[in-house]
């Protein structure tokens, strides 16, 4: 197991599907440990009621099938699948229609599920899911990116404490991967993910889902923030260092 | 998915543990390969895999080896590969004999002549390399290169034709940062005496790994064509080395310039630093976009 994450954290991540199609094979008896440590990219499914996509993932499965947020039915159909609570089921609903429309504001295009499920007596899970597809083929607005996948997880654990407070513990994942293509300049592509932790005691006073959301949203700032500044910024420095820009090389020529 | 337990074949995980071997981030094999000789637990099959897919590795990121006795550094090409543990080093005309697995050279011997190019070619061949290495030692911090002669090598008449190919590459390991990168390019220029002109194919390609808590990759890739006049060697050499001075510092502009697009172009089409309506959105009034239901009551479970 040691050795198969070791192996996920160095082989190129646009390449993330294939290295675990590949641990699976070779390492059959590790395949649910395998499929809850590495995070993949995101799948959809249509909802038949409604023609509407959603997004599946482990929160959402029963055997082989999948619960749609949407029309809260198993495709394919599956008796006595599992489903959460009357009120949990209203917070899920709730949380589906904001969400869309916050996906929309930042994404502009892409799609995004939620599921909330009982943990135990005072305490639930919630899982935050995004895809968005920014090629030029896709939802790209702006029409420059040959490929650009972005898959953002976000599970929550909300545990209610005393005094009208609650505890959150929020996981996040984002896995991205562009290329863009050009005569000038050739294949540039980039391609990452990380992972990142955040833990809040909040008052429910505005309830979950604003409390839920204002930690989502901080987090996933923060997440694409460290990409562009931080690991995109390394790999370019990493490139000056091979070859320092010419303005260095000129700079340093008549000391010489 | 049906449970299919369907036991591997070990030509099928030779093949799995060739593409991971394959598929490691510069400087990293080493790395990924104490990690899929673990996975395989099958020392003799991990043995096969490996003598696969390190020759290869090693030709396709060119990677630099130090020749015992202080003789210089060997450089892992396809163009100056002799046998699958030889290859030849024209500046001081060796033969580095390597262990590709330990990316290491255990001997040099004297290339034989039927291994050098003729008087002819090794004048041009020697030109340019002067030429590039005064260019290599400028531009890269810790760039080696070599010229080889890849087509040709006997040629004798300034009316034959051959071809050289120059090689540029330069690492940068820091695991202790946890970022490794290379630089690699390869020039291709065939010598037309019909047309008294030089062709010139470049390729150049760079990738960087930064694993801080996270795997990100760069991965570039640029090819281009140019061509310039047959001249005596030590001006074709100057011609040759300006010309790849050209197409590299563009490439390496272009490069900037990707990076440069990325906050409000390329990275914004994947999600952007704000909504659209730039400012932070309103958890605390979404009411405003339920037309169906009023949810500015409490939600949530148990209270």
């Amino acid at each position: 197991m040691e050795a198969a994450m070791g192996l996920m954290r160095r082989m190129p991540p646009k390449h993330s599907e294939t290295a675990l199609s590949a641990l699976l094979t070779l390492l059959p008896h590790h395949s649910s440990d395998l499929l809850s440590q590495v995070d993949q990219p995101l799948q959809v499914l249509c909802d038949v009621d409604n023609g509407k996509e959603f997004i599946l993932c482990e929160y959402n499965r029963d055997a082989d099938s999948y619960r749609s947020p949407w029309s809260n039915k198993y495709h394919p159909p599956l008796e006595d699948g599992a489903m959460p609570s009357i009120d949990l089921r209203k917070l899920e609903i709730e949380a589906n229609e904001v969400f869309t429309i916050y996906r929309d504001q930042y994404y502009e295009g892409g799609i995004s599920s939620v599921y909330m499920w009982e943990d135990d007596d005072d305490s639930f899970v919630g899982c935050f899911l995004i895809k968005k597809d920014g090629s030029k083929t896709g939802h790209g607005r702006r029409g420059v990116l040959q490929e650009g996948a972005w898959d953002a997880i976000h599970v929550i654990e909300v545990r209610l404490e005393d005094e009208g407070t609650a505890s959150y513990c929020l996981t996040s994942t984002v896995m991205l991967s562009l290329t863009t293509n050009n005569n000038a300049a050739g294949t540039f592509s980039l391609s990452g993910s990380i992972r990142r932790q955040m833990k809040m005691k909040l008052s429910v006073a505005e309830g979950h889902l604003c409390n839920m959301g204002r930690m989502i949203e901080e987090m996933e700032s923060k997440l694409r923030n460290s990409l562009d500044q931080v690991y995109f910024g390394k790999t370019k420095e990493m490139v000056c260092t091979l070859r320092p820009p010419l303005e260095v090389v000129h700079m340093k020529l008549p000391d010489k | 998915m049906a449970d299919e337990e369907v036991e591997l074949s070990d030509e099928q995980k030779k093949e799995i543990a060739k593409w991971f071997l394959l598929n490691a981030p510069p400087g990293e094999i080493q790395f990924v390969a104490k990690d899929v000789k673990k996975i395989l637990n099958d020392d003799e099959l991990y043995h096969e895999a490996a003598s696969e897919a390190f020759p290869q590795y090693n030709k396709s990121h060119m990677i630099c080896i130090e020749m015992p006795g202080r003789v210089g550094d060997v450089i892992i090409t396809p163009f100056n590969e002799l046998e699958e543990n030889e290859f030849l080093d024209p500046r001081t005309a060796q033969v580095a004999i390597i262990d590709n697995i330990k990316q290491v050279c255990t001997e040099v011997r004297p290339a034989l002549d039927e291994e050098l190019p003729s008087a002819y070619v090794e004048e041009f061949r020697c030109a340019v390399d002067i030429e590039i290495a005064r260019y290599v030692g400028e531009v890269y911090p810790k760039g080696v290169c070599s010229v080889y002669c890849v087509n040709g090598k006997d040629a004798e008449e300034p009316e034959s034709d051959f071809e050289l190919a120059v090689v540029i590459a330069a690492a940068r390991h820091s695991p202790q940062n946890f970022c490794n990168g290379s630089w690699r390019s390869t020039w291709n220029i065939e010598f037309k005496s019909d047309f008294q002109a030089l062709e010139i194919r470049g390729k150049m390609q760079v990738g960087a790994h930064y694993f801080e808590e996270g795997n990100v990759q760069l991965d570039a890739k640029h090819e281009c064509n140019d061509s310039t006049i047959l001249q005596a060697p030590e001006d074709c050499a100057v011609a040759i080395a300006n010309i790849i001075r050209h197409h590299e510092a563009e490439y390496l502009a272009s490069l900037e310039t990707s990076y440069s697009n990325l906050p409000d172009t390329t990275f914004k089409d994947l999600r952007r630093k704000l909504p659209v309506t730039r400012t932070l959105f309103p958890w605390h009034n979404t009411s405003q976009f339920s037309l169906t239901r009023d949810i500015a009551k409490e939600l949530g479970i148990g209270k």
